[in-house]
């Protein structure tokens, strides 16, 4: 089944059939097949950003997953406690592979579990002296912290405890920044109101409480890249060879005083918009910073990214960017040259975090691949506005899509690549189709800018063309013609 | 530019480059850091005796744990059973957290559901949840049994499983008669391995009471000849076979009680289903009439063995994993007592082959001093093991450590076992510790070796001794769970490990006259 907007919406009514009544009505209300008039005014119709059916297997995580997995935890200078049960911090460390530069243990905490590991004492008789021994012991444990973050799990809200008091407290005591996160994994539906709650928390403890020595017209922030294999860095090259100074980097190996100065930039450049918008939002009101979300997924991404970005500046800044952009394209299009032959018109679902399910579309397009699905785990309706102007008539989207729908719609619809998550890979492994984990590039990377495009191109070959999945079945794969397409 | 000469380099080489090597050089400036010279200092106070002390006074900040959360233990118990889907009642990230961390051990799919509870059911209670996600599952994966355990939100709001799922039965979602065991697993009670224990524990007393037979140990023309084997939270799936060689070499019948290798290592045809393989459910209730139950980890699976020698009035032999050659002659030596059948000839001469081998290989191992990190009953074989060969353990690291079983505590069995060998005169057991009370023992007392799952590799890197990944999680390294390390040939797998791995930093240190071609 290709993309033919009636036999897509017939499909997504068969495959929600399987569901009872109730549930069934809820999820009939996550999918749209793009159209038209979809395209054209990005008629949203489809729901999102609200509860998930109990019962489904859901891609989504919870608020901690948010605040402490995505944007607090790559604060690379900072101890951030996991404050609760033990499981929330073992399950989320040093799984995201926020690359940081630093001393592990030293002046580099990303990849550790710092942990209260409540008891049913703290439980019944609250936590809140023991955070109070707890950041004094992190202070002798870790004397180079620049500060301490508390990312609350569950019990913490639900006992009452109150992690502000105490924040503020030790604050004073220990002479340190410390934040309080209400990040409680039962908050919201997923892990957006997690990224929400982290940004109020930098906004109303960290942002702005330091001065650059020196300011230029040229400053600017990345926000909103979490450095997975190192993503930011393939950014920020780009951008500091085109002239521009890069004065704070969130949150990917990012460091408590780039937080506390960056409202002393000219620009800030969002990628991850999902995440990090009400950060932009908030520092355009406070501090009337303007700011631009980019792509730098793809060389036609990229190219547009750069110059919209250099349009906000002068013609030095415009000029360079036009000598970079000539520099890297012959690269850019050698590396199309090898890879667009072997990839053209391979067909891709998409189920990925409230962002990339649309930015890496150019990606795939500058190899000559074909979204035909594409869908968010906890987007919102400005996502899904965003996604479908870049969508052709009949590709299927949906949010919030459970194990079984997905796996539905790879049966039925010719996929020849899946791009979502770890739970999600092996399922694809045992179906025999080509998947590739895209939260954190399958271990490898960067997969953002010049350099990560390469990387990207040379993952998706080897993911759609490996001999492996002919072995899958002894007979090996269905000719096209004897598979009636 | 020719095509021939694109050169991709990704992150294990992209960013040695002296572009951005400058970069991150640019960078500093607004990251304010410290001082080198304040870097370096801290770093070598972090390796010092003084800084040892206080890491080992302080009283609450735990420190990259080597433990998970009791609901992930039920999700890898449940998944033991045929056709039954995990139910996670709870935050539905914990839910994914389980999913994903069992999946990257194993690399194989975790289905599991969660009942997605939010503000709402805080305040008013799971119950709607439950029910509604009852009968989502049971239409969508359908299973023949669900097996639902707690995570902390739902245990500190004080939800009520038993009354809910009568609740859901009452309400027509399911049927009556529709298996749905239960076990409650607060995740600030315990670790992975006692919310295996709950799970196994719930499922087993739930199928027994409900079939509604009463056993009768020991009796039955079929049943009872059968021996039932338990081989608790285990990571690897290629212990699971090996247990199935030797039962099967002795000629016993046996059933496994929670058998999740199935799940764990499911072919890749071009279909996925939910459910591979597991203990039948109607084994279950048969269980009761077995001849006996071997118990392989006696500290995980406190509650069961509880279970079975009370309600089951059952003869219970329980042992830690049967690890090295004397762990798997007491194996054998157990399962020859509990069925009245004499070892058998092949494995004897399995275990003069792998005898041979650690023959072979002793002299790269005899006095190498190693620290070892694992769950109760891994430890208390790998220990053996090490004895045996003439390895030292130095450092032993339990955070999940304060299990007792028949009123002997693992720390307890731990230095009996080492002071009965006078290679385990310089060992010390630290329960209740943590990877960073271990980084501080590494640095500080130097070994050779460490022996542990991968969330020990920052510690062992710092102290620059080569890992040796045994355990759970190993998330690093591929397939190692497909290799048993129980029974002999677990023992042979585990010397070449470990032997392979020292002959390796051999080569690694050595150049000139004494790279050697020989060893």
């Amino acid at each position: 089944m290709g993309l033919n907007i009636e036999e897509n919406q017939k499909l997504v009514e068969e495959i929600l059939e399987a569901y009872p009544k109730k549930a069934r009505k809820d999820r009939e209300k996550h999918f749209q097949v793009a159209d038209e008039k979809a395209i054209d005014c990005s008629t949203c119709a489809v729901k999102s950003n609200i509860k998930s059916r109990p019962g489904v297997m859901t891609p989504r995580g919870c608020a901690y997953a948010g605040s402490k997995g995505v944007v607090w935890g790559p604060i690379k200078d900072m101890v951030h406690i996991s404050h609760g049960p033990v499981g929330c911090g073992q399950y989320s460390w040093g799984t995201r592979r926020n690359f940081a530069n630093g001393t592990l243990g030293i002046d580099n905490f990303t990849a550790m579990q710092i942990t209260s590991d409540f008891q049913e004492t703290d439980i019944v008789f609250g936590g809140d002296k023991k955070l109070a021994v707890i950041m004094r012991e992190i202070t002798e444990m870790f004397p180079l912290a620049k500060g301490i973050s508390v990312q609350s799990e569950c019990p913490v809200g639900l006992i009452g405890d109150d992690i502000e008091a105490v924040s503020k407290k030790m604050s004073k005591e220990l002479e340190l920044p410390i934040v309080p996160v209400r990040c409680e994994g039962f908050r919201g539906v997923s892990q957006s109101l997690g990224h929400h709650i982290a940004n109020d928390a930098i906004r109303d403890f960290v942002l702005g409480r330091a001065e650059l020595a020196e300011t230029g017209p040229y400053d600017v922030n990345i926000i909103g890249d979490y450095n997975i294999g190192g993503d930011a860095w393939a950014s920020r090259i780009l951008l500091e060879e085109m002239g521009l100074r890069v004065i704070a980097q969130w949150s990917g190996d990012g460091s408590l005083n780039e937080l506390e100065v960056a409202h002393k930039a000219k620009l800030n450049l969002i990628h991850c918009h999902r995440s990090m918008n009400y950060m932009v939002d908030h520092m355009e009101k406070a501090y009337g910073i303007p700011w631009l979300e980019y792509n730098f997924f793809g060389p036609t991404k990229t190219y547009e990214s750069l110059r919209a970005i250099a349009a906000l500046f002068d013609d030095t800044i415009q000029e360079n960017c036009e000598q970079m952009i000539a520099r890297y394209k012959p690269v850019m299009d050698a590396v199309i040259r090898k890879y667009r032959p072997r990839l053209e018109n391979k067909t891709v679902m998409l189920m990925i975090g409230g962002l990339r399910s649309r930015h890496t579309i150019g990606a795939y397009e500058d190899l000559g691949m074909d979204i035909v699905a594409s869908g968010y785990e906890f987007a919102h309706k400005d996502d899904f506005e965003k996604m479908l102007p870049m969508l052709a008539e009949g590709t299927i989207v949906m949010d919030d899509p459970t194990a079984y729908e997905l796996e539905e719609l790879t049966k039925k619809m010719n996929i020849d690549l899946v791009g979502s998550g770890v739970k999600e890979k092996y399922v694809y492994h045992k179906m025999g189709v080509p998947f590739r984990q895209m939260h954190s590039w399958d271990y490898s990377g960067p997969y953002h800018g010049f350099d990560g495009f390469k990387v990207f191109a040379k993952d998706m070959d080897m993911t759609v063309n490996s001999p492996v999945w002919d072995l899958v079945s002894r007979q090996g794969k269905m000719e096209p013609e004897e598979a009636g397409v | 530019m020719s095509m021939d000469e694109l050169n991709i380099k990704d992150n294990t080489s992209l960013f040695k480059e002296e572009r951005y090597v400058q970069q991150r050089e640019n960078k500093k400036p607004f990251e304010a850091p410290c001082s080198e010279q304040e870097t370096a200092e801290a770093l070598a106070y972090s390796k010092s005796a003084e800084y040892m002390e206080k890491n080992f006074s302080r009283q609450n900040v735990v420190i990259n744990p080597h433990k998970a959360c009791q609901p992930l233990g039920s999700v890898m118990a449940a998944l033991g059973f045929e056709k039954t889907l995990p139910f996670v009642h709870g935050s539905q990230g914990c839910n994914a957290y389980f999913r994903s961390h069992l999946s990257r051990h194993f690399k194989e799919p975790t289905p599991s559901v969660s009942t997605s509870m939010t503000e709402d059911a805080a305040v008013f209670g799971g119950m709607n949840n439950l029910i509604d996600g009852l009968e989502n599952s049971v239409a969508l994966y359908k299973p023949e049994m669900v097996a639902i355990c707690t995570t902390c939100m739902a245990e500190v709001i004080g939800d009520d499983l038993n009354s809910f799922i009568g609740n859901a039965r009452i309400k027509g979602v399911i049927s009556e008669e529709y298996p749905v065991a239960y076990c409650n697993t607060p995740s600030f009670v315990g670790s992975h391995i006692t919310g295996y224990d709950a799970m196994i524990k719930g499922i087993l007393s739930y199928l027994y009471t409900r079939s509604g037979t009463r056993g009768k140990p020991g009796s039955g023309a079929e049943s009872g000849e059968k021996l039932n084997v338990m081989l608790g939270f285990e990571p690897y799936t290629g212990n699971f076979a090996e247990l199935r060689k030797i039962l099967g070499a002795f000629d016993t019948k046996y059933t496994i009680l929670g058998d999740h290798s199935g799940n764990y290592d499911s072919p890749a045809t071009g279909e996925y289903e939910y459910y591979y393989g597991g203990t039948k459910l109607a084994d279950v209730p048969q269980a009761a009439n077995a001849l006996a139950t071997l118990s392989l980890q006696k500290y995980t699976l406190k509650k069961t063995q509880e279970y079975i020698s009370g309600t089951w009035n059952q003869q219970l032999a329980a042992l830690s994993t049967p690890l090295g050659i004397k762990g798997t002659d007491t194996l054998l030596d157990t399962i020859s007592e509990l069925t009245g059948l004499p070892i058998p000839a092949i494995l004897t001469e399995e275990r003069g082959r792998v005898v041979d081998a650690l023959m072979d290989s002793h002299p790269y191992l005899h006095g190498k001093r190693v620290a070892l990190v694992g769950d109760p009953d891994l430890l208390i074989g790998l220990i053996g093991f090490c004895l045996e060969t003439g390895m030292e353990p130095v450092h032993i690291v339990c955070s999940n450590g304060d299990v007792d079983y028949n009123e002997v505590k693992f720390k307890d069995e731990a230095e009996a076992l080492l002071a009965a060998s006078p290679y385990g005169s310089e060992a010390t057991v630290h329960v209740g510790k943590d990877l960073w009370h271990m980084r501080s023992l590494l640095l500080n007392d130097q070994v050779d070796l460490a022996i542990g799952s991968s969330h020990l590799k920052f510690a062992a890197k710092d102290a620059e001794v080569p890992l040796v990944r045994v355990g759970f999680p190993i998330f690093d390294r591929h397939h190692m769970h497909r290799y048993p390390i129980i029974g002999y040939q677990g023992t042979l797998n585990l010397l070449s490990l470990i032997v392979n791995t020292i002959l390796q930093q051999l080569d690694d240190h050595n150049s000139g006259f004494n790279f050697e071609l020989v060893r």
